[in-house]
């Protein structure tokens, strides 16, 4: 059932950008602004309604452990602190590959987030478990670096092995209007990101974070992530964890809007990744259920969307004890890394 | 990989069904003296829950006795601040039983229990709370320094939002002094009985409320009781219009909430998701047993196609089952009756020449099922966009300029709400001013509070309820 | 040869329907004679036909004078006091003619007329902020109730005052923004046709009043039971029968009805007369970023 691209008659558009129209909005700044500005409004008190009716969604029983296995797989596991050190991230990994080391049927993470400086820690503790480096870069969080520096920042992380690399969009630059800067920027970490023909493997893919929190609205979040995506964006991500509020789920859920959207128009699919505040396994499931009812099925897969956070993964890990047991469990039977 | 919720049903335990109930007058549950029972069933399940008794005259007439006793010695002399006690108090009950009172209100109508839960319930609690605190300050409401009761209320209610609608007749006439006979609607007393428990365990003077269950004929007999000096319906329009000629040339007051079909707008320039979501809480909520669901879709013809593809696409996620599973968005249709009604105008739909869509859903085998439903092609000449259909199908009609809009959305006996969608703040106002519909829903849909009046023009009905404005109707003004 | 010799210009009483003044289409007349019974004029006998032509000339005009400002209508019904102020001692004559009053009562009568339609004027611009509301809805939402007029309101005008009545169950209908179709005091219609060469010359929309003159039985049920009324006033039905049996008639499309009640036309009114015939409409709007 997609969305058809064609214009209607007379020269009006249909509500959603058409294929035309987003060949069209890349074309010049100003035809970049038009595009964004036309882009459909989001009610703010309809979109969290929405996101407040998918939460009372009741997820038990078998469905509760398939979203918990599911909910893990999609971890980015996380540290993102100055006081990270090559053993704090050691045990990150550690943690990655055997989050429940009672349990061997437990999934592994689908990646580590780490600052780049900790890649080569990261990708030497991981090996070959098939669990991904996602480095932030662009003087994360803030972004306020010269390009010429953020573009050094994401080459250094690819050069040492990141799988992927999650981008800070120009937040001043965006709020001031200049799309097209943010546009160009976004480009450029892509090319920067890339690899030589001929390397062992393909280019890191690349997350661009909006940090939501401080675009303020959900128009803002709606235009945004557009904007990501036309510039080549990979995975459109919530936020850096450094701003609150972080992601929320309204704003998870405009995104994924955004995500279905645009393959409706352009037929390229790109992921969501929430990050920052999702602790508890009641936030995940919700942030599935939100998945489920809005991009739909194509999204529930690692390979399309993604949770950014450190302390859910114990716990979902609590939860599925509770559920295989069948009694409550405690944090002292779960590794604090 | 595909996300399927396992079943998520809400316990029937909370609930403790007799195998039958008398009527509640004049304090007491008493069996009747001139009338017969029938058999109240599940929806859902088409399972027997009780027998309710279908009060004869007598009970009506002892019933409204009851309730001038109750008017004349206690509740009418008693003091503003008394009554309100007495409701903050059956509130404060309603609060406390919430549960209870959502697993059977889902169980008797057929409605999910996110809705009951959600919606309904809440909703009864907040009117009592909002006309409890009038109790006291009528001298303020704008009728006068001291507006005085009018007597005894006869109200008449319908199935789709039993409690809730309770609550909309009771709470302002009991605030306003006057004692009331209630019948709710055949085939949904349950809540209205555990209403009357609530009332002896808030020890509500007897007669004061005052419960008869039963059909049409009681209904009829309690409208057209000469010793009722107020009628309250909520209904069809066919029955409104018979109760305005059966009390024409008394002194009765009355007031009327009927049907509706109502318009809900969509501009090309809307907030598209959020407007997909108004359009299937518009139609769906309830079932569509909503007297103001939006049943006729205007959609600006240049987003025609599109806003029906994300319809389409929405109305595939509703969860269509059990009442009782927490994560049923639709649930039964509350009768064999009215399911046969809704698959007649459909049918009729389908022979005018209107394209049916269903959304794929698999409905039970037992119980009264309706799958969510749009008709395309329809116009205005259509049955199915001029009555009232009361479930979930839903006329899609298109329009080219907002007079266009405004036309076609006022084109019909009706007016007793409307949705607008728009970014264009200018343009919602002055929609607003141009529709003949007593609620404009802008950039929302269905939304319901005790402090906002709600009524319809034309034949939809008159009087308000709710807000200031709903106190009108109580008081000798 | 004296002046009180000159033979005088009588006047043809006729209808008053979109600001026109046709005879009736039926070619009747009937004999209005004044309160000793001697003949005064012939009265145009409203027909079916010219009941539904009022109806039909009262719906053109309700779109026009409900968009009105209310400060607009405001004004308008002042103009209607000022012009009846310049006529006053005409209609001083016709009110005794009619009501068999002294020339003093029917004095008082026509200056109340005059006051009862400034005190109206008055109010166009103040009946919703005294009747609207914003209310507090317990979520992100504004939500505000406004009076609006109900439509076309039918009038069947008292058989006792044929000034004041007439006025005071006409005012209040239009000033809030309603069209009307009034059937005049049946035994006395004289001072409501003159009243309509007020209204002519008033700024007042043809077609927001028109009047009937005719026979009561025979033109209300034809109002009663129009599709296109949205509300009836009987305040001049002393019949208790015929009162229920047009109420009965009203409820085919749910008419809000008037009943007839006691009323002493002299005495300053209550709100009561505005808010019968006003619908209330309520917006809801969310309020975020």
């Amino acid at each position: 059932m997609g969305v058809s691209g064609e214009t209607y008659t007379d020269g009006v558009t249909s509500v959603l950008p058409t294929t035309a129209g987003v060949d069209e909005a890349t074309r010049s700044e100003s035809s970049l602004r038009r595009f964004l500005h036309g882009l459909p409004g989001v009610d703010q008190v309809g979109a969290e309604a929405r996101a407040a009716s998918l939460a009372t969604r009741s997820i038990k029983t078998t469905a509760k452990s398939w979203a918990i296995d599911l909910a893990i797989s999609m971890i980015d596991l996380t540290t993102l602190e100055g006081q990270d050190t090559p053993g704090k991230v050691r045990a990150l990994c550690a943690k990655a590959k055997a989050p429940d080391p009672a349990d061997p049927t437990c999934p592994q993470v689908a990646a580590i987030c780490v600052y780049p400086d900790m890649v080569p820690i990261a990708k030497q503790a991981l090996g070959s478990s098939g669990i991904r480096v996602a480095s932030v870069a662009t003087a994360f969080p803030s972004g306020r670096a010269a390009l010429d520096i953020k573009l050094a920042d994401t080459a250094d992380a690819v050069a040492a092995g990141a799988d992927e690399i999650d981008m800070v969009i120009d937040r001043g630059a965006f709020l001031s209007g200049r799309y097209q800067a943010v546009f160009d920027e976004i480009v450029a970490i892509k090319e920067a990101a890339a690899r030589p023909e001929g390397a062992d493997k393909g280019s890191a893919h690349l997350k661009v974070i909006l940090e939501t929190g401080e675009l303020v609205t959900y128009d803002n979040v709606r235009r945004a992530s557009w904007l990501a995506m036309l510039a080549g964006a990979d995975f459109i991500k919530t936020s850096t964890g450094k701003i609150q509020p972080a992601a929320t789920l309204p704003v998870t859920l405009v995104m994924l809007e955004a995500v279905r959207d645009f393959r409706d128009t352009t037929g390229r699919q790109v992921g969501v990744k929430p990050a920052g505040g999702i602790r508890t396994s009641k936030d995940a499931i919700r942030n599935l259920v939100l998945v489920n009812e809005t991009a739909g099925d194509d999204w529930l897969d690692p390979d399309w969307f993604r949770i950014g956070a450190s302390s859910l993964l114990n716990d979902l890990l609590m939860q599925r004890t509770k559920i295989s047991t069948g009694r409550y469990s405690g944090p002292d039977y779960f590794t604090l890394d | 990989m595909a996300f399927e919720y396992a079943p998520a049903p809400e316990s029937r335990s909370i609930v403790d069904l007799q195998s039958s109930y008398g009527l509640f007058i004049d304090g007491a549950f008493v069996d009747t003296t001139d009338g017969r029972s029938f058999k109240s069933v599940s929806p859902a399940t088409e399972e027997v829950l009780a027998e309710i008794t279908e009060a004869g005259p007598g009970d009506v007439d002892r019933a409204v006795k009851a309730a001038r006793r109750a008017h004349t010695r206690v509740w009418g002399p008693m003091s503003g601040a008394e009554r309100a006690k007495y409701l903050y108090r059956i509130a404060r009950i309603l609060q406390e039983r919430a549960r209870e009172l959502a697993v059977l209100e889902s169980l008797d109508n057929g409605k999910p229990i996110k809705e009951s839960r959600d919606v309904d319930v809440p909703l009864v609690a907040a009117y009592f709370f909002y006309y409890a605190g009038w109790a006291d300050k009528l001298g303020y409401a704008g009728f006068g320094p001291n507006p005085k009761s009018l007597g005894v209320a006869g109200q008449v209610i319908p199935w789709n939002f039993p409690l809730l609608m309770l609550a909309w007749k009771i709470a302002p006439a009991l605030a306003c002094g006057n004692t009331v006979v209630l019948k709710p609607a055949e085939t949904t007393s349950l809540t209205a009985l555990a209403f009357a428990e609530i009332c002896q365990q808030a020890d509500l003077p007897p007669g004061v409320v005052n419960i008869v269950t039963g059909a049409g004929d009681t209904g009829r007999a309690l409208v057209e009781h000469d010793d009722v000096d107020k009628v309250a319906f909520t209904g069809s329009t066919e029955v409104g219009k018979a109760i305005a000629r059966a009390v024409a040339g008394t002194d009765k007051k009355v007031t009327l909430e009927l049907g509706g079909k109502a318009a809900n707008i969509v501009f090309d320039d809307a907030p598209i998701d959020q407007a997909i979501e108004g359009i299937v809480n518009g139609i769906f909520f309830n079932q569509g047993h909503v007297c103001c669901a939006g049943s006729r879709l205007l959609v600006q013809e240049s987003v025609a196609d599109e806003v029906l593809d994300r319809l389409k696409r929405r109305m595939a996620t509703l969860r269509v089952g059990d009442p009782l599973d927490k994560n049923t968005d639709v649930g039964a249709i509350n009768s064999a009756e009215q399911l046969a009604k809704i698959r007649a105008l459909s049918e009729v739909g389908e022979a005018e020449g209107a394209e049916r869509w269903s959304a794929p859903c698999e409905l039970p085998e037992r119980g009264f099922w309706f799958p969510p439903t749009i008709f395309t092609g329809v116009s205005q000449a259509h049955r199915i966009a001029r009555e009232e259909i009361f479930g979930p199908v839903l006329s899609v009609l298109t329009f080219r300029t907002p007079a266009e809009a405004v036309e076609k959305a006022n084109n019909t006996p009706f007016g007793l709400s409307a949705g607008v969608w728009t970014d264009k703040g200018s343009r919602i106002l002055w929609m607003a001013n141009q529709l003949r519909a007593g609620v404009v829903w802008a950039n929302t849909f269905n939304r319901f509070d005790p402090t906002s009046p709600f009524g319809g023009y034309k034949e939809s009905g008159y009087g308000r309820e709710g807000g200031r404005h709903g106190l009108e109707a109580y008081l000798n003004a | 040869m004296p002046d009180s010799s000159r033979i005088d210009v009588r006047k043809t009483y006729k209808l008053f329907i979109g600001g026109a003044f046709p005879r009736s289409e039926s070619g009747r007349t009937y004999v209005a004679e004044d309160a000793k019974g001697r003949f005064v004029a012939n009265a145009a006998l409203a027909s079916r036909k010219d009941a539904r032509d009022a109806v039909g000339a009262a719906r053109k005009a309700f779109a026009g004078w409900s968009a009105r400002t209310p400060y607009n209508r405001g004004q308008v019904v002042y103009r209607i006091a000022e012009m009846l102020e310049g006529r006053r001692a005409q209609f001083v004559d016709e009110v005794s003619q009619s009501e068999g009053a002294t020339a003093r009562k029917a004095d008082s009568l026509v200056a109340a007329s005059i006051d009862r339609l400034v005190w109206y004027a008055g109010w166009a611009d103040k009946v919703a902020q005294v009747v609207g509301s914003s209310n507090p809805v317990a979520g992100p939402y504004f939500d505000f109730s406004l009076p609006e007029p109900t439509g076309v309101v039918a009038v069947v005008a008292p058989p006792d005052s044929s000034l004041l009545g007439l006025v005071s169950v006409v005012a209040p209908a239009i000033v809030t923004g309603n069209t009307v179709v009034v059937l005049a005091a049946e035994g006395r219609p004289l001072p409501a046709i003159t009243l309509t060469e007020v209204l002519a010359t008033s700024d007042l929309p043809g077609g927001v009043v028109n009047v009937l003159t005719g026979r009561v039985a025979e033109v209300t049920p034809w109002l009663a039971s129009h599709m296109d009324v949205n509300a009836i006033d009987l305040a001049g039905i002393d019949d208790a029968e015929l009162a229920r049996d047009l109420e009965v008639a009203a409820a085919d499309n749910l008419k809000r009805v008037l009943r007839p009640r006691a009323e002493t036309w002299t005495r300053t009114p209550d709100l009561s007369r505005m808010l019968w015939a006003l619908e209330t409409k309520t917006v809801w709007h969310p309020i975020g970023v």
